[in-house]
């Protein structure tokens, strides 16, 4: 599975919603789902999903898919478009 | 009113008259802002004769009584930018308040409680226990005040154990030791509301002589002292307690209230709380509601400016307390520190909004 769909589905279990909602623009509060209880659950899922461990300063900068694919990037995940 | 609250500037490094002109300037924008957009807001400063812009100190700022957010719907956005509503817990029959949150806002008291406690607690995020039931975050649309607490601390944990049983908050024994097993010796968070600590945790651990070994963890908590009091349990016990129970010594209380998420005053190492670089607590006297100096006790006022989606910006509470002093804290923090004193007792905290409620009126 590429990075891109691992993320995809890290993002549809953690928030429970189709994956056709889940677009680089999609923020956090952007939508019902995306709460921040969904956050942490969405946090733990990329966690397992890429075997790292984000910081405090990562779950505030998580603020859209965009942004969550920006974060891992850091910790060597690459998504190639 | 774009800046963003606790970023370049370190939370606690800016010397108190630095920190002064730039939160005068931001409340003062921040001020007219909820003129401009809530009425309600706008009516209570005409009755008063109060300005926005004239402010010339942050002790001339309109400052409401934080039970205003009981009796009143106080918001500066419209309902369709509401993604939260907060209640106070209020015992039972009391009115709750009521606080409106858009994502600016809720976003903004989230960060900015993260770079509050990662002074305390670290970047890392750390194996957490929650001192309490899983039930208390179960409904996603309107969490008490409890809740949004513990969602907000939550932040700074993983692996997140809810110590306590939904039926009837006893301490799930079997939880625990399967946390503690998981976690042998690592650093862990431990976060809960005093009361519940201290009733729910730290207690039956000693009165259980259970075995449990939290050396390394830290603990955060807040929620008042009111309970404690009663039992005549004060910080220095709680502490002490805390110890024995599990070994803890690294206790961090907080100040705060549901009326300004985010904006929370933690305990420093020696045992004070500590005003961070985007809010500030001003002491008035409570028959003139005049300013006071350093050492004279009084009522909290507190400012912050986070509140962006309701007037909650500068509020007078019905805490008693006393700044200890400015810049010269032995820990090292910058800023006023300072020390909460309990409650006022209620008929006076009713006097207090009455007056209010009649001036307002009249």
């Amino acid at each position: 599975m590429s990075n891109a769909d691992k993320l995809k589905q890290a993002f549809v279990e953690a928030l429970q919603v189709n994956s056709s909602v889940i677009t680089d623009s999609l923020a956090y509060e952007g939508i019902r789902e995306w709460d921040s209880v969904a956050h942490m659950q969405l946090v733990a899922a990329l966690e397992e999903a890429f075997d790292i461990m984000l910081d405090t300063d990562d779950i505030i900068d998580m603020s859209s898919v965009a942004k969550a694919k920006e974060i891992l990037a850091r910790y060597g995940v690459a998504f190639n478009r | 009113m774009n800046r963003e609250p606790p970023s370049e500037l370190s939370v606690y490094g800016v010397p108190q008259l630095v920190k002064r002109e730039l939160l005068l300037e931001d409340l003062r924008r921040l001020t007219q802002k909820h003129v401009d957009s809530c009425k309600e807001y706008k009516a209570i400063l005409d009755a008063r004769g109060w300005g926005a812009s004239e402010a010339r100190s942050l002790e001339d700022l309109p400052f409401l009584p934080v039970g205003l957010f009981k009796t009143e719907t106080l918001k500066s956005v419209p309902v369709a930018d509401i993604v939260k509503t907060l209640t106070s817990s209020g015992t039972t029959g009391q009115a709750v308040s009521r606080i409106y949150l858009d994502k600016e806002t809720a976003m903004m008291q989230s960060r900015a409680l993260i770079k509050i406690m990662q002074n305390f607690i670290g970047k890392e995020r750390l194996p957490m226990l929650i001192v309490d039931h899983p039930g208390i975050v179960k409904d996603r649309n309107s969490f008490s005040a409890r809740g949004a607490g513990i969602l907000g601390m939550a932040n700074f944990g993983r692996d997140h154990c809810y110590a306590l049983r939904d039926e009837d908050m006893s301490l799930d024994e079997g939880k625990l030791e399967d946390f503690l097993r998981r976690n042998r010796g690592g650093k862990v968070l431990i976060f809960g509301f005093t009361f519940m600590v201290w009733k729910y945790f730290v207690k039956p651990i000693l009165d259980g002589g259970m075995d449990v070994a939290l050396d390394n963890a830290v603990l955060v908590h807040s929620g008042g002292w009111k309970k404690l009091e009663d039992e005549a349990v004060d910080n220095a016990t709680f502490k002490r307690f805390a110890f024995e129970a599990a070994g803890i010594s690294r206790v961090h209380n907080f100040y705060g209230m549901v009326e300004q998420v985010g904006s929370v005053f933690v305990e420093c190492s020696e045992g004070y709380l500590h005003a961070p670089i985007h809010a500030d607590v001003i002491i008035r006297s409570p028959r003139d509601w005049s300013a006071l100096n350093v050492g004279e006790s009084g009522l909290i006022q507190v400012i912050s400016t986070l509140p962006h989606s309701y007037p909650g910006h500068s509020l007078l509470t019905e805490d008693r307390g006393m700044v200890v002093g400015e810049d010269d804290c032995r820990c090292g923090l910058k800023g006023r520190y300072f020390l909460v004193l309990g409650r006022l007792p209620r008929a006076e905290a009713r006097g207090c909004s009455d007056t209010f409620e009649a001036k307002r009126k009249g």
